[in-house]
């Protein structure tokens, strides 16, 4: 009897853990719960002032960088927009936040035009220097300035990562510019189908 | 002025972790406490001194100061604050034999009520003789850099701030058990868990598998850690120009720490009885 039962246990447990590992086949890096969950005040591209609970019933990518950026931010945003756009539900319940980490040059009504330029799926957020200092500190990125050339133009080294956090706002997922459209159209797929949570 | 202000910016903590402080700073007092209660006959010299304060003062800098964010988005610092938390650091503080100023230092109560009895339980004895184990000492100190430098859990580690301060706090604690077992100021007759002779073979064979890992990452030609780029480096520098960097710093630095050791130990066994050789020569040759 008790033999029986341990047995029916054991094929359960067993059963569990399968339908677990099946459920998430994530193509991207699974960093669940690695990171602290979406916070921050900043200002967006419209205007209003955003924070984390703003966005919270929608998965957030969230992704720094600064409008004068040379290849990295636009090949990385178009490649969101393509990704988002061959979602199941078209990347309806998705939002990606774009940080500026040069708000010296970014104003918001440059920030709204740029990432207007890439999809209704973009949010340009901009914080005071302590705002932005806070976030990118959570998130254990950072951020230096080159030096101006000539024109008084320079260069600003930034993260090359995407934080993807679910809709309660728990950190999910990594993207890295070596990650294709199709892995981060998948795992979005994974994400809104609610696998792995 | 500026520079000034910049400077002290620089000395307060990055990530203020009150742990770090309390060790520190409780070091040092207990020190200096235990110091005015060592009659002035048999106070330490200047240079163990010295070597007391600038381990803990150099582990305090690296640890809780904004060289704690430089070596979160450098790899080449970061390896520097390991070669602190890891082998500079607890090596000073152990090369000052603390101990017996140490014991003074500390409030009758707290070493009647709460030390004595926690170091004659069996189960701290236990542990501690497991940890300090000939074999499985080194193999620890060994084991952790390795571990912490496995590409994929470097990755974690400079992502999560809970796994960050684990990678710390183990070298740091590593570190310190390592040195004082190396260090240990006795012979074995004296009541030291290893020989000099061994203790200096096992110096010389744990640098090895460190020149080895150090030169591997020296000399890779394609990014290991990539994590620095994904988070974004202090400043501008070439992902492979500062894993080189680092590299080396885990392959020179470390293994001159090793041959110091090794130093130190020949120079103490010259002077215990234990392996002196003149006795036996002298009775050879009379």
């Amino acid at each position: 009897m008790t033999r029986k039962f341990l047995f029916a246990l054991l094929a359960a447990a067993g059963l569990a853990l399968a339908a677990c590992t099946q459920k998430a086949h994530w193509r991207t890096d699974d960093i669940d719960g690695l990171m602290p969950r979406l916070a921050f005040n900043m200002t967006d591209d419209a205007g209003q002032p955003a924070t984390g609970a703003t966005y919270l019933g929608k998965t957030v990518l969230l992704y720094f960088g600064y409008t004068s950026c040379p290849d990295v931010c636009p090949t990385t945003l178009a490649k969101l927009a393509q990704a988002l756009k061959d979602t199941k539900d078209h990347g309806a319940n998705a939002k990606v936040l774009f940080v500026t980490v040069d708000p010296k040059r970014d104003t918001l009504s440059r920030l709204h035009e740029y990432v207007r330029a890439f999809g209704p799926w973009f949010v340009g957020l901009r914080g005071t220097p302590e705002e932005l200092q806070a976030l990118t500190k959570r998130y254990r990125v950072t951020y230096s300035y080159g030096k101006p050339d000539k024109d008084g133009n320079y260069e600003v080294t930034h993260s090359t990562a995407v934080f993807v956090f679910d809709g309660s706002g728990r950190s999910r997922l990594l993207m890295l510019p070596r990650d294709s459209a199709e892995a981060i159209t998948s795992d979005l797929d994974q994400l809104a189908a609610g696998a792995g949570s | 002025m500026h520079a000034l202000t910049a400077a002290l910016a620089f000395l307060l903590p990055w990530e203020f972790f009150p742990a770090a402080l309390v060790l520190c700073a409780g070091a040092a007092a207990l020190y200096v406490r235990g110091l005015r209660r060592t009659p002035p006959g048999e106070r330490p010299g200047f240079g163990r001194r010295l070597a007391y304060f600038s381990g803990w003062a150099l582990i305090y800098f690296v640890m809780q100061t904004h060289w704690d964010y430089l070596s979160q988005h450098m790899f080449f610092i970061h390896r520097i604050q390991h070669l602190v938390l890891h082998h500079l650091g607890p090596f000073l503080v152990v090369l000052a034999q603390p101990l017996p100023v140490l014991a003074r230092g500390l409030p009758a109560g707290i070493a009647e009520g709460v030390l004595r009895p926690f170091w004659r339980n069996p189960a701290t004895r236990f542990v501690y003789r497991l940890l300090q184990n000939w074999l499985v000492a080194p193999v620890l100190f060994v084991g952790l850099i390795f571990f912490w430098l496995t590409p994929a859990i470097h990755f974690d580690a400079m992502l999560s701030a809970p796994l960050y301060l684990v990678m710390n706090w183990s070298m740091l604690l590593d570190g310190l058990l390592f040195w004082a077992l190396m260090l240990d100021p006795r012979s074995r007759r004296e009541g030291a868990l290893i020989g000099y002779g061994p203790r200096i073979f096992i110096l010389l064979l744990a640098s090895l598998p460190q020149i080895y890992l150090g030169a591997d990452i020296g000399l890779a030609t394609h990014e290991l850690y990539d994590v620095y780029t994904v988070c974004g480096r202090a400043w501008p520098m070439s992902p492979l120009e500062d894993q080189s960097l680092g590299g080396l710093i885990t392959w020179i630095p470390a293994a001159m720490m090793h041959l110091l050791g090794v130093l130190v130990l020949l120079g103490r066994w010259m002077r215990s009885d234990q392996g002196s050789p003149q006795p036996t020569l002298a009775t050879r040759h009379p």
